[in-house]
């Protein structure tokens, strides 16, 4: 409980400094607006204005600085107006009835929720085979861990269109399986990373030990460097779904896709609503905090449940 | 009676190639183990104790010489799960409760579940452990989990236990208690056990045979029959009998380092 404190500190200061950025974020068009609305505003025109600094124009029309904390499209809204839009586009649907409506967010964060999951699944899959098959071989180390590094290297927005591209080429309906590949991409990385280092944990005796047992490659896999890995695999993981998460967005901005928190954010962008991406992008945040506390919870259990707790 | 040998070793070398030279850690080592024999191999770090014991376990190939251990090679003697190894640390599994410890081996070799229940008591209970079964490695001390390692060598019953320095890393009076209770373990178990120790009363207390060896190459500089009798109280070391032995391990030290 002591750490309620700082904690609440910390975010009072983020939050402190965010309405603090509203004001000059958004001067401009808060005086365009009062303008268009009568007001006399100094200088005269939203032309002449570009020439002067924010810091200046606060100053010469600071009765209608406030306006910029109301605006209906602001450059920055303040938490306040993301907070609003957030339950307009979830809580006040499902308050309506119509949760899985197309114009909220909760059907769109499911839409990427799925991608991460399937992306999540294949990149664990693939992370933890590869993992396997470095440890156990040379060659497959020589030959894996070059490309596993190197294609961690390509930017994942250059290569997303193309992952597009190339799954329709060979016949695959509807961006649910780029996008998972794409989010694959991101997140086998450090699963593979991760476990390589937890399978190779065990010390040189305990795998003699199991050498004087005359133990087969399988039953040292199974009874050691199996558990073994547990504690790195779970930390992986939590680093991995959110990188699937991320790769799933990703994969959904550049492609043209309509549904999706990604894709909210690229048509907030086009539509010139910055209220919509930033609830767009709130709701990514709680999704992938969620996913981490769930992956936290579940490695807790687990641990305590082998005797490994901390 | 006719003593049969459970180890014999001739003229055994082994050179490990380093960057820095070949180092030779065993050189024209020869020995024999007879069954019931409790061996003890005392020398300085490098003296190639551990080595030795390695290449009876199979965990170390030598480059010269012959070794077999119960009358067949080292690694048929592994196949054959021939004898229990206990490490320095303990090496518990953090993940496997005191019970599935001790029951790895057995569920390795492929024993029925219920035969390995019986085992895990049984061995639990020649090293004083019962009751503990159920607890996790972290939850016992540094002298209780080395018992654990030592009821998880003991649990398969192989006749042969090879110990590599397993009480380096306790406290003297937990290791006094081990070393009684090793002797005791001994008498009832009648198995043949090679010692590795760094400890001189160690050594001289626990051994049938005390092989003293010296560094550069490694080698057995001598072999010392112990005269104490099986039947030994902690306090037969500050008998004469006892002061002489170790008297004459420590000349067989120092005369291997005549040359530092």
């Amino acid at each position: 409980m002591r750490s309620v404190l700082p904690v609440l500190t910390v975010l009072a200061v983020i939050v402190g400094i965010w309405y603090l950025a509203v004001a000059p974020m958004n001067v401009r068009v808060a005086l365009d607006q009062a303008e268009r609305a009568g007001e006399v505003i100094v200088p005269e025109g939203s032309v002449p204005r570009r020439e002067v600094s924010v810091w200046r124009l606060m100053l010469s029309n600071s009765d209608h600085v406030g306006l910029g904390y109301a605006l209906e499209r602001p450059r920055l809204p303040t938490p306040a107006q993301v907070g609003q839009e957030l339950w307009k586009t979830t809580g006040a649907m499902v308050a309506k009835g119509r949760p899985w409506s197309k114009r909220g967010l909760i059907y769109h964060g499911w839409i990427t929720l799925q991608s991460t999951l399937w992306g999540f699944a294949l990149g664990t899959l693939l992370g933890i085979v590869g993992a396997v098959a470095i440890v156990y071989s040379r060659t497959a180390q020589l030959s894996l861990m070059p490309w596993a590094i190197i294609s961690q290297t390509i930017p994942i927005v250059a290569l997303a269109p193309m992952i597009i591209v190339l799954s329709s080429q060979v016949g695959i309906e509807g961006r649910g399986v780029p996008k998972a590949i794409i989010s694959a991409y991101l997140c086998f990385f450090p699963v593979l990373v991760g476990m390589v280092k937890g399978l190779r944990a065990p010390e040189t005796s305990q795998l003699d030990l199991l050498r004087t047992y005359n133990a087969s490659g399988l039953q040292s896999f199974l009874c050691l460097r199996l558990p073994a890995s547990v504690p790195y695999l779970f930390t992986s993981l939590k680093v991995g779904i959110a990188a699937a998460l991320v790769g799933t967005i990703v994969g959904e901005l550049p492609t043209g896709a309509i549904s999706g928190l990604g894709a909210r954010i690229l048509i907030g962008d086009q539509f010139g609503t910055p209220l919509a991406i930033w609830s767009a992008l709130f709701a990514a945040a709680v999704l992938a905090g969620a996913l981490v506390t769930l992956l936290d919870l579940i490695q807790r259990i687990t641990l305590k449940r082998m005797g490994m707790a901390t | 009676m006719t003593t049969q040998n459970v180890i014999q070793a001739k003229s055994l070398d082994l050179t490990f190639q380093t960057n820095d030279g070949p180092v030779h850690a065993l050189k024209g080592v020869s020995l024999d183990i007879a069954k019931g024999d409790f061996v003890s191999f005392i020398g300085p770090s490098g003296c190639g104790k551990t080595t030795f014991l390695r290449c009876m376990a199979d965990l170390e190939q030598p480059t010269g010489g012959t070794i077999t251990v119960n009358g067949t090679t080292p690694e048929e003697a592994r196949k054959a799960r021939a004898y229990g190894y206990v490490f320095q640390a303990a090496g518990l599994y953090p993940w496997r409760t005191i019970g599935r410890n001790i029951s790895l081996p057995l569920e390795i070799m492929g024993y029925s579940k219920s035969e390995q229940a019986e085992r895990v008591a049984r061995t639990l209970e020649l090293v004083e452990l019962s009751g503990f079964e159920k607890k996790f490695p972290w939850q016992l001390s540094g002298g209780m989990q080395q018992r654990a390692s030592i009821a998880r060598a003991l649990a398969f019953d192989a006749d042969i236990l090879l110990m590599d320095e397993p009480f380096g890393a306790l406290d003297e009076i937990v290791r006094d208690h081990l070393n009684e209770q090793l002797l005791q373990l001994w008498a009832r178990t009648e198995k043949t056990i090679a010692f590795v120790t760094h400890s001189i009363p160690e050594a001289v207390y626990l051994s049938t045979k005390i092989v003293v060896m010296s560094p550069r190459p490694g080698r057995i500089t001598d072999v010392i029959e112990s005269t104490l009798p099986k039947e030994r109280p902690l306090d037969i070391r500050e008998t004469p009998e006892f002061l002489e032995i170790a008297h004459r391990v420590r000349d067989g030290l120092r005369a291997g380092h005549a040359y530092d």
